[in-house]
């Protein structure tokens, strides 16, 4: 039985239960999602932007899926779908790349969408956390939605994080749609802390209008498998986009980010910084396109990956891409792979630091220099801490949650 | 304080010590002095424990211990400091991190808690003065953007705090303008115990002119030819080292 039947079996029991647990809006787009899933089945490594990924062995375990819809108490700026307004329930599935069978597959199974909604010219004080934590005693699948969008001048910080609280089997399929207005800003931060049995397949889409800025930041700090999908499109002049990631993987675990930066019009700036640790047999991918199309003069970008493998074992693909259609640009791309500095740690150890201290060091340090560009200190801080937990192997559950004990 | 006792050691397999005794009593300053090539930084790398060095015959007892047996983290821990020829930049490393990770694991192995963090920036702030160290400085990564001066000044720094019992100064003088070598001697001088010793190697004079030392020994091909007292350096700064080889009929 290939991967997909099972998906599409199941889709054919639930249609109903779905369609009357859901909306109208997420309805309405299910049948179409349904063609394109059946019609392509999972990509496969020959497909370009799951070169890396190993999509039909992720997906294949037997996992109940969850079919549950959000709760009606939310925090401001949140709402169903359902109860969002007019305007911003018509954006739903119009971001996303309709057309990846991994989108698809959400779209047909997907209960509810979890709607930010900022409006014109407000500021939102506090940053806006939102915690998935998945819990339960069965291996389950679940696909999760959210729709951002940000009004002309509207601010926001927004806090999401993917936790686990019980050591089953899990499969994340997320689909995050953004949609910023003319001069909104977002800062959009996404925190992996699961385990080695999660995998995650994480799909964000934003689309930026004039003079809007957005800062995004994808840390994996631990995981299973994880495939991240970011696709940037520069739809408004002036518009720019700092999109940073770092990854710490070590035993099997597995971490693909595939991202794409489209410069559709001229002056913007975009900026891409990826770093990541890899110890005993973790496999690492970073593609990272950057497309500057036809008339996008002044467009400025710079793309950078850079890699620590501190053992022999761990693996590394790294492939910066970078696609340019107009004359009058600034563009720059690379990547690198190294290893533990050793007259470092040489160093280190003759001041008394012992191997392992040192060496946990260096990886932090490594890893400091994309915590440094999160302009939201308290989070900054949070997460120099979480890292050396992280590298120390005591990163587990979180502390001082009541939903994980 | 430190014997070495009939030391040979190779690197790739390449002997570059060929049977070096030598020691060093509480309190004496000794100069290495010899040639590029001759393993000067092969005797200090060897015995802080550097990895690439492999000690073929011979041993290092540091206050009755046996030094060859530990670690250079132990080695550090049990006094042994090195100001390196070249000091490593760590980028995104503190110096303020770096230092108090050094000094906390120190006081872990002699059985003490963490320095609490107040006295800490106290001590630090304390030493600095010693070498005239910016507090700019301290405040960056380890000697990134140092310029060769204050990598140096850096090195001395830190061996205001963790207070060795032997330090041994690689080449400390090379790259250094003449105020930032008497900053440097001055410094170490001023952090001398009475009963700390150290083991400075160098080409020239001049810094065993601030650092006075008791005895000099000559270092050619592995070997110690020529020790003596303070004038042996005096007359290697004016007739060079080929009269010595002469002599021991080279």
């Amino acid at each position: 039985m290939s991967a997909e039947k099972q998906y599409i079996d199941f889709f054919g029991e639930v249609h109903d239960t779905i369609a009357a647990r859901s909306c109208a809006e997420m309805n309405e787009q299910r049948e179409s999602a349904f063609e394109a899933f059946s019609a392509q089945g999972f990509p496969s490594p020959k497909v370009e932007r799951y070169r890396y990924a190993k999509v039909e062995a992720d997906f294949s375990p037997n996992y109940g899926i969850a079919l549950t819809p959000l709760t009606e108490q939310l925090p401001p700026y949140c709402f169903r779908l359902t109860n969002a307004e007019p305007q911003v329930r018509i954006l739903y599935n119009k971001v996303a790349d309709a057309t990846d069978s991994i989108v698809a597959l959400n779209t047909m199974l997907c209960v509810d969408t979890l709607v930010v909604h900022v409006p014109k010219g407000i500021r939102v004080e506090h940053p806006i956390q939102i915690s998935n934590i998945l819990k339960g005693e069965q291996d389950t699948m679940v696909s999760r939605r959210i729709l951002v969008v940000m009004d002309e001048m509207a601010e926001a910080d927004i806090i999401i994080t993917d936790r686990a609280a019980s050591q089953s089997r899990f499969l994340t399929n997320q689909v995050i749609e953004v949609v910023m207005k003319d001069g909104s800003h977002l800062s959009l931060y996404e925190v992996e802390e699961t385990h080695l049995l999660c995998t995650r397949y994480n799909s964000v889409f934003v689309q930026q209008g004039r003079n809007s800025s957005l800062h995004h930041t994808n840390l994996t700090l631990f995981n299973g498998h994880t495939r991240n999908r970011l696709d940037i499109l520069l739809q408004g002049e002036g518009s720019e986009v700092t999109a940073n990631g770092c990854v710490i993987a070590d035993k099997m675990q597995r971490v693909d980010n595939n991202t794409l930066i489209d410069h559709q019009v001229p002056h913007c700036t975009s900026n891409e910084l990826y770093k990541y640790v890899l110890d005993d047999s973790a496999v690492g991918a970073f593609a990272g396109k950057v497309l500057v199309r036809e008339g996008a003069q002044k467009t400025s970008s710079k793309e950078t990956n850079a890699n620590l493998c501190a053992t022999s074992s761990a693996r590394m693909y790294t492939q910066p891409m970078l696609e340019i259609y107009a004359d009058d640009v600034q563009c720059s791309h690379g990547s690198t792979v190294g290893q533990m500095d050793e007259a470092a740690l040489f160093y280190m150890r003759q001041r008394g630091i012992d191997e392992k201290e040192a060496r946990l060091l260096l990886k932090a340090a490594f890893i400091t220099e994309v915590i440094e560009t999160i302009p939201l200190e308290s989070l900054r801080d949070r997460l120099h801490v979480l890292v050396d937990k992280r590298l120390r192997g005591e990163l587990s559950k979180c502390e001082g949650c009541k939903l994980c004990k | 304080m430190l014997q070495i006792n009939n030391l040979h050691a190779s690197i790739n397999g390449k002997e570059i010590l060929k049977g070096i005794s030598l020691t060093v009593k509480d309190g004496e300053i000794h100069a290495v002095m010899g040639l590029n090539g001759a393993g000067k930084s092969t005797l200090s790398n060897v015995i802080v424990g550097h990895p690439a060095y492999e000690v073929t015959e011979g041993s290092i007892t540091f206050n009755g211990k046996d030094l060859l047996s530990l670690k250079p983290e132990e080695r550090a821990h049990e006094g042994i400091f090195l100001s390196f020829q070249q000091p490593v930049e760590i980028p995104g490393v503190s110096m303020v991190n770096f230092m108090r990770a050094a000094l906390n694991a120190k006081r872990k192995y002699q059985g003490l808690e963490p320095i609490p963090a107040g006295d800490f920036l106290k001590l630090m702030r304390e030493k600095r003065a010693i070498v005239e160290l910016d507090s700019k400085l301290t405040s960056r990564s380890v000697n990134e953007g140092f310029s060769g001066g204050e990598k140096k000044r850096n090195e001395i720094f830190q061996m205001a705090m963790l207070e060795p019992k032997l330090t041994i100064l690689d080449e400390t003088d090379s790259g250094l303008d003449v105020d930032a070598l008497r900053i440097v001697a001055e410094g170490f001088n001023k952090l001398r115990r009475p009963d700390s010793s150290a083991i400075v190697i160098t080409h020239y004079q001049r810094l065993l002119d601030y650092l006075k030392p008791d005895v000099v020994h000559v270092l050619i091909d592995g070997r110690i030819v020529k020790t003596g007292g303070p004038e042996l350096a005096t007359e290697i700064e004016s007739r060079g080292f080929d009269w010595i080889k002469e002599e021991i009929g080279l």
